[in-house]
């Protein structure tokens, strides 16, 4: 199963991959961004991993870790029938990740979500800019720090508009 | 009973037999009541209840409500049915602007009046925060009983003759609106 891609991974790059892992059959690699552009592409290419599929592309906001977000990319094959999971470690100071959207062409919208929801760059990406949120908006929401209550109202609010209620008291964790 | 009386103005007297004794804004208003037409701005899940009341099931044509029209020149009340983000205020407000007097606003279930649940970055917490309102449906969906439920409520301020709340903000008395 995944598990002979991961290996085939390790067996290529020794040196690349940082940590893997597997949950219930579904396997996980963590690969520094530098590496990760010839990871991927290896396993497009290889025959015997032929991830022929972008399944996703998102973000996880890491609050206090360093470094502080995770790039978590998802593929599939469609004649191996295997997927994998690779992750990309970016630090919030320097918050760049190498764009796929050479390799896969699909990579091209979630890489803007991305960095709309968390701003992370992606390095190498045609066209990135927002593309839920509008070009007004400031800050990243999905970002852990990114305060609840912070509106970014494109209309501004009638004089005699209702008062706002108060928002929900915090719950102690 | 009563025949002729002459002159049309005089007041307290029945008035003959056979005729409609009323003000003009009186007949506009009530016009106006049985032939709504609306405008459905409609975003979310609620236009699935939207259509049920619309529908023969429920059949919001009873009312005289029948015709949806994609022109809001052509529209007198604006059907806010759904999530409004604050990316689409604009349009919405637009809209708005773009219906002719008089005119009126339907929050159709809980997002489009207060925001619903959610209560996050992306959405506007109620219509009335960018245009006047004048009937909230409560309701996440409201069910189309509520719905001819709010209708009618509009319809009874429209027959009244109310002004709008519209053109109440217009003339700066927005705190009387009941």
């Amino acid at each position: 199963m995944s598990k002979a891609v991961v290996d085939l991974v390790k067996t290529r790059f020794p040196d690349a991959v940082l940590s893997s892992h597997d949950y219930r059959g579904d396997e996980t690699i963590v690969v520094p961004r530098e590496r990760l552009l010839e990871v991927v592409r290896f396993l497009k290419d290889t025959p015997g991993a032929a991830m022929d599929f972008f399944v996703d592309l998102t973000c996880v906001d890491w609050p206090g870790r360093e470094p502080r977000f995770d790039v978590v990319i998802h593929l599939k094959s469609h004649p191996q029938g295997h997927r994998i999971r690779v992750k990309v470690p970016v630090p919030e100071g320097d918050c760049v990740c190498p764009s796929l959207a050479g390799i896969y062409r699909a990579a091209d919208w979630f890489e803007r979500e991305a960095y709309d929801m968390y701003g992370v760059r992606f390095d190498g990406h045609p066209d990135l800019r927002r593309i839920l949120l509008y070009d007004e908006f400031e800050g990243f929401p999905l970002r852990k720090d990114y305060p609840k209550t912070q509106r970014r109202p494109l209309v501004q609010a009638r004089e005699d508009a209702p008062p706002q209620p108060a928002p929900f008291p915090e719950r102690p964790h | 009973m009563g025949g002729m009386t002459g002159g049309g103005g005089d007041q307290g007297k029945a008035p003959p037999a056979g005729v409609l004794a009323l003000k003009a804004d009186q007949l506009f208003a009530w016009a106006r009541k049985w032939s709504v037409f609306q405008y459905p701005f409609v975003t979310a899940c609620c236009a699935m209840e939207f259509m049920s009341a619309m529908c023969s099931h429920f059949d919001m044509s009873r009312f005289g409500a029948e015709i949806p029209r994609w022109s809001p020149r052509q529209a007198d009340v604006l059907w806010v049915v759904g999530t409004i983000t604050h990316k689409q205020a604009p349009v919405l407000k637009r809209i708005h602007d773009q219906m002719c007097e008089p005119k009126w606003v339907v929050a159709f279930g809980t997002c489009a009046a207060v925001g619903g649940f959610y209560d996050n970055y992306a959405t506007l917490q109620g219509i009335d925060k960018i245009i006047p309102c004048d009937v909230y449906i409560p309701g996440c969906p409201p069910r189309p009983e509520a719905v001819l439920d709010g209708l009618m409520l509009l319809q009874e301020k429209i027959g009244r003759g109310d002004p709008s709340l519209h053109q109440q903000a217009a003339a700066g008395d927005v705190r009387k609106a009941g």
